[in-house]
């Protein structure tokens, strides 16, 4: 216990003086987690809460764009800007280069009369459908024009199909409008009074939005929640910044082979570097956590709730660290120089962390990449994380994870050990 | 068993070659060096020497033949040999982010020495290598020679009665180079054995009494240092090294 509590001393200590790997290890991550949770915040309450600006050219002057333009404003996602009749379509490219809006659309002219000669054809078609007499020329133009969406491409297509879906929601409810009325018309020869379109046309169906959970507590996810235990995993495997240096400088230094000289087995020195960098991860995990629960909210940032089950959140931190460390030292025992261990670091946990799902959910993910995920430890950490906070699940919830994650920690200790072995370094 | 203690060090018919260089090798070496002797190695580069003393100090295991230090053999019982002796390797080989007192701690207690015995070595070494001023700074704003010094002291924290040092001296100044070799001479007084390789000969001639030339993995000769230059009729151990290994790069 002597050695090993020495040896810890001397990892702390080497540790504490790499002030580059603790910027790395501590200061990056956290910036990290507030940027990008900052950012998808602005996207949830660009969603959500604020409203999409949005710029029509109207060229037609008919009642149903009107009404199209009303339906887009009721939506309640849109912030509608009309420009002026006289200028032309282009004129919406100008504008949006100028970030007045991020989406456009264009009524071609003609719009209303294109509507009104449709719902005059179905409506006159389903008058024949009665057996009454209904007005179906053969040859009237049912096409209407299309409607055009300009974008910016910074919208996201997730973001863009939901506007389209909107429009295209919009358009019906203008069409089908308009054909009651022609139907109503036909068939009674007045006007259809507005409450009874009203109640015609308007859903009376409400949708409830529940955030399914395993207690089920009905908590709103929200960025905080998603984004503070993705990054706090990667920042976790970022002690490989700091360790895997480590580990190639005692090698490249001669400390290792002198080490072997010594009547010490180096397990103790591996024992001791895991123990270290583990309360590391452990450390970087209270921060993260402690940000998002007390800094987050003098941001404007949602704060983060903990799961009720602290225990599992406990023991899903430790094992995740574990591995964090255990990969760190494995590329540290292959890598033959720093500029290696780093480089290869770096990257190879950034592709761990896409594969994983840190940035795109693995749900979203294809095929190969579906099943790659699976070979990721910060999928399986990602997991459980999110069992947890967002699903305020209990540990036995999480054990298919948790050993997903132990198993891949123990294949790379297996693989470190032959490392090891091969470079004549045990 | 009588014999092989009367030796600090005894290698009997070893072969080795590397795994991936099988033509780099040592065939049939036998080498003995007696308790007490200030032994040293010489040979150009690539002569053997290195690998040779990582073989003693059981880095390498030989293929064949027995290497044993004071009758333990190096491979059957490597613990106990690790105990008996002490390497000072010719590269900085400690943490340089910390302070002698800190690597002497740290190396104290892998060669498994207690508390109290790190604490009272690490003061006597410290004042006697001229570190006592730089206890407590940070190794990596040393000059070279007090990195040595740093080194070496590593290497006798556990008082090791068998020395195996890898040029010692290397890079450092005149004044340095001469407070290491008494520091050397005074713990083989004390009895510690010395195996040493230099390629600063004069320095050598200074220090040894016993020596062996390698050459291409070959003992070439080997001997007290007197009876050799005499043998050979050379003035300097320079000389003899030069007669019998030749003028060309050797790398």
């Amino acid at each position: 216990m002597f050695k090993l509590w020495i040896t810890i001393k001397k990892d702390i200590r080497v540790l504490l003086r790499d002030k580059v790997g603790i910027a790395l290890m501590f200061v990056m991550p956290i910036l990290l987690v507030i940027v990008v949770t900052s950012i998808q915040n602005s996207t949830f309450q660009l969603v959500n809460k604020n409203k999409l600006p949005i710029l029509i050219s109207n060229q037609d002057t008919g009642d149903a764009s009107k009404q199209l333009v009303s339906a887009l404003s009721k939506i309640g996602m849109f912030k509608v800007s009309l420009t002026p009749q006289s200028r032309d379509a282009a004129s919406i490219a100008d504008a949006m280069h100028n970030k007045d809006a991020v989406l456009g659309i264009v009524i071609p002219k003609d719009f209303s009369a294109k509507v009104s000669a449709k719902s005059k054809h179905v409506a006159g078609k389903a008058m024949n459908s009665f057996g009454l007499e209904g007005d179906t020329a053969k040859n009237a133009d049912t096409n209407i024009d299309p409607l055009t969406i300009y974008y910016n491409p910074i919208l996201q297509e997730s973001l863009r199909l939901s506007v389209k879906g909107a429009l295209q929601s919009a358009m019906q409810m203008v069409e089908s409008r308009q054909t009651l009325r022609t139907l109503y018309y036909s068939i009674n020869e007045k006007q259809l009074p507005e409450k009874l379109e009203n109640e015609m046309l308007n859903s009376q169906t409400t949708v409830n939005e529940i955030p399914v959970s395993k207690d089920g507590t009905r908590r709103t996810p929200n960025a905080t929640q998603h984004n503070v235990p993705a990054w706090t995993i990667f920042a976790m495997f970022f002690v490989i910044m700091s360790l895997g240096g480590s580990v190639v400088r005692e090698k490249v230094s001669g400390s290792f082979i002198r080490l072997k000289t010594l009547p010490t087995n180096y397990w103790v020195g591996l024992l001791s570097k895991q123990i270290t960098y583990m309360g590391v991860t452990m450390l970087q995990a209270l921060v993260i956590f402690s940000i998002g629960i007390w800094l987050f909210p003098f941001m404007n940032l949602p704060a983060l709730n903990l799961p009720g089950d602290i225990g599992a959140l406990a023991i899903t931190t430790l094992i995740c660290g574990w591995c964090a460390v255990s990969y760190a030292i494995c590329v540290g025992v292959f890598a033959d120089t720093q500029e290696q261990a780093n480089g290869f670091g770096a990257v190879s946990i950034v592709i761990l962390a896409a594969v994983g799902g840190l940035m795109v959910p693995s749900f979203a993910m294809q095929g190969t990449f579906k099943s790659a995920a699976n070979l990721s430890p910060m999928h399986w950490c990602l997991e459980a994380y999110y069992t947890l906070f967002l699903e305020n699940g209990k540990l036995k919830d999480i054990t298919n994870n948790l050993a997903a994650l132990f198993a891949i920690t123990v294949l790379i200790q297996v693989v470190t050990y032959f490392g090891l072995k091969r470079k004549n370094l045990i | 068993m009588a014999v092989a203690e009367t030796y600090a060090i005894n290698i009997n018919d070893m072969e080795f070659g590397y795994p991936d260089n099988p033509e780099v090798s040592f065939t049939q070496l036998n080498l003995k060096i007696a308790k007490g002797e200030r032994f040293g190695l010489f040979g150009p580069n690539g002569a053997g020497k290195t690998t040779l003393m990582n073989l003693m100090t059981g880095l390498l295991k030989a293929n064949k033949g027995h290497i044993s230090l004071l009758g333990h053999d190096v491979d059957k019982h490597s613990n106990t040999v690790s105990k008996l002796f002490g390497f000072v390797p010719q590269d900085f080989s400690f943490y340089q982010e910390l302070s002698p007192v800190e690597n002497l701690e740290f190396f104290g207690a892998w060669s498994g020495l207690t508390k109290k015995q790190i604490s009272q070595r690490t003061d006597e070494l410290l004042d006697i290598l001229g570190l006592d001023e730089v206890r407590d700074k940070q190794v990596q704003k040393f000059s070279g020679g007090m990195k040595r010094r740093v080194n070496l002291a590593i290497g006798v924290i556990h008082n090791p009665q068998i020395l195996f040092l890898d040029e010692p001296t290397v890079g450092v100044d005149v004044q340095t180079r001469h407070a290491i070799i008494n520091y050397l001479k005074k713990l083989n007084d004390s009895g510690t054995t010395l195996v040493y390789t230099s390629h600063q000969l004069s320095e050598a001639e200074g220090l040894c009494d016993q020596v062996a030339l390698l050459d291409d993995r070959k003992i070439i000769t080997q001997g007290n240092i007197h009876s050799l230059l005499k043998e050979h009729q050379h003035k300097t151990l320079e000389e003899l090294f030069i007669d019998l290994t030749g003028k060309e790069y050797r790398d």
